[in-house]
């Protein structure tokens, strides 16, 4: 079976800072992966460089196109990273407003990106966002508000839908719960997590949170300073950690 | 002669702003830029309009300036004595007699004829602007062709006032290519661009743009199959000459809201006039 996204000794300096230092890994189709590590540990850098919005200075990002196989999109030129980056990919921001146009309806921010591949039947894009926005349950009678007049929430799940409408095959999620309380985050998670069996998508989650990779994630990679310390599956990670960083990780989760 | 260097701007400068029309002609739609120089005028009043005025004037040339259709308001009338004074051409205000025509958000309502140059003044020169407000990023975007955004305002339109509500500078695209904005003329006049026998310029000049199209460019308005381009226009004949098919102004005439819709090309109203009493 290939893989549907293979890295490969990706390193990325600022500087000579280490954002992230000879990555690899192999992520298969329906596989959820997840990255975990304190503040400052390169997860970003990572998720960055794999999604295109970052040129590693070294190493590979191998993706299995529908059409040509397995390509390097690091060598890919910018207009076909582009076509990827809103086709097949999607990118989850942490804060909904790097995401999402605020400026525009729910409706044309889920239409973007169908308008951006080439739909140009208004009918067909409407019915389209409103299925989209009955999929992260928020009501079809918003279409046409803005999501500066949505919650935090809302807007998470506005952001989700607007990526998930071309019906990518990877997502790629910086914190996606971040900045949302508790009981919104319960119900985002299980959202995601029925989206991600429902439509067999594969995603790299990069979170703080070890209760959200617990849910959602099926491998794990722990990073620090740069360097995965310790990578496997996510329930043997979690209860039998190898490394004393990823102990002290596991050690440090707040019991309630 | 008097005193001023042929069409006021020095023949170096000229030069620049030449070889930037003729990279616009070569690539149509593309926005070139061009180093801008100050005229005696404010922005806004036409600056970038007149150095592309003066840099394809010849001493043979007949000029006309229409501002918002009409030869006669401010803005025509000072910059016809502009060039009336530092160029001495010879001005009009009929269309068929003019070979340089400088506008200002309409297109004459008589046809261009090949040999003609049609001036633009344009304000605002990047239709992304309002969508999209990094230069850096809407250069990308006009580079890999990426106009998806321009849809999206027309789709919030629809879904806000049920049918494309944008009534000027309405976005077209240039042979397939280029999105352009085409400055703030009606959206009645973005078909008179398409196959246009004559030269059409648009010279931006705070925005210290240009950008061109030769004669006969296939120049689309962009739209949605289900909710197609309509080159609209009041419902009403023109109450001097009984015009129904040019393009009209609204005017108020007294105090208790009565109106009467004129053609807004003055010398295409005063010609049919003129024809009507002989």
């Amino acid at each position: 079976m290939t893989p549907l996204l293979s890295v490969r000794d990706i390193t990325k300096r600022y500087g000579t800072f280490v954002g992230c230092a000879d990555v690899s890994f192999d992520l298969f189709p329906g596989e959820v992966m997840g990255i975990v590590g304190e503040s400052g540990s390169g997860k970003s850098t990572l998720l960055n460089c794999m999604a295109g919005h970052l040129t590693p200075d070294t190493g590979e990002v191998l993706y299995d196109t529908r059409v040509d196989g397995q390509r390097d999109t690091v060598q890919m030129s910018e207009p076909e990273r582009r076509m990827l980056g809103r086709t097949d990919w999607a990118f989850v921001h942490q804060n909904p407003r790097d995401g999402l146009r605020m400026g525009v309806s729910a409706g044309g921010n889920v239409g973007e990106r169908l308008m951006a591949v080439g739909a140009r039947n208004y009918g067909d894009i409407r019915t389209k966002a409103t299925d989209w926005l009955g999929r992260v349950e928020i009501a079809p009678e918003r279409i046409d508000d803005r999501p500066s007049t949505f919650s935090g929430g809302m807007q998470q799940r506005l952001q989700i839908a607007r990526n998930l409408v071309t019906g990518p095959r990877l997502v790629f999620m910086d914190e996606p719960t971040g900045g949302l309380d508790v009981s919104v985050q319960a119900r985002l998670l299980d959202l995601l997590r029925g989206l991600v069996r429902d439509l067999g998508l594969s995603a790299i989650i990069v979170t703080h949170d070890l209760a959200v990779v617990r849910l959602l994630a099926d491998r794990l990679m722990v990073m620090k300073s740069g360097h995965v310390i310790e990578a496997g599956l996510t329930d043997q990670v979690l209860d039998d950690p190898q490394h004393a960083y990823t102990q002290l990780l596991v050690s440090s989760v707040l019991q309630v | 002669m008097s005193e001023y260097n042929f069409a006021y701007l020095d023949e170096q400068t000229k030069r620049m702003i030449r070889r930037a029309i003729l990279k616009g002609l070569a690539v149509p739609g593309y926005q070139v830029p061009f180093a801008s120089r100050e005229m005696p005028m404010p922005y806004g009043w036409g600056t970038g309009g007149v150095q592309v005025s003066a840099a394809v004037l010849t001493p043979d040339d007949t000029f006309k300036v229409i501002d918002q259709g009409a030869d006669d308001t401010t803005n025509a009338v000072s910059i016809r004595a502009f060039f009336e004074r530092t160029a001495e051409v010879a001005t009009t205000t009929s269309t068929e007699d003019a070979t340089v025509i400088q506008t200002r958000h309409r297109i004459p309502e008589v046809s261009l004829q090949e040999g003609q140059i049609l001036v633009y003044q344009v304000p605002i020169p990047e239709p992304l602007r309002f969508l999209e407000p990094r230069e850096t990023e809407t250069r990308k975007m006009h580079a890999l062709e990426d106009y998806g955004l321009m849809h999206v305002k027309l789709y919030e339109d629809i879904a806000r006032h049920g049918h494309i509500a944008t009534s000027y500078a309405y976005p077209v695209k240039i042979e397939g290519r280029y999105v352009m904005d085409p400055s703030p003329i009606p959206k009645f006049d973005n078909p008179k661009m398409s196959d246009n026998p004559a030269i059409q310029l648009f010279g931006a000049g705070r925005e210290q743009r240009i950008y061109a199209l030769p004669p006969y460019t296939q120049v689309v308005s962009l739209d949605f199959e289900d909710h197609p381009f309509e080159a609209s226009k009041p419902d009403q004949c023109c109450s001097l000459c009984q015009s129904t098919t040019s393009y009209l102004d609204e005017v108020i005439v007294d105090d208790s809201g009565k109106r009467m819709y004129v053609c807004s090309d003055t010398d295409y109203c005063a010609a049919r006039v003129r024809k009507q009493a002989a």
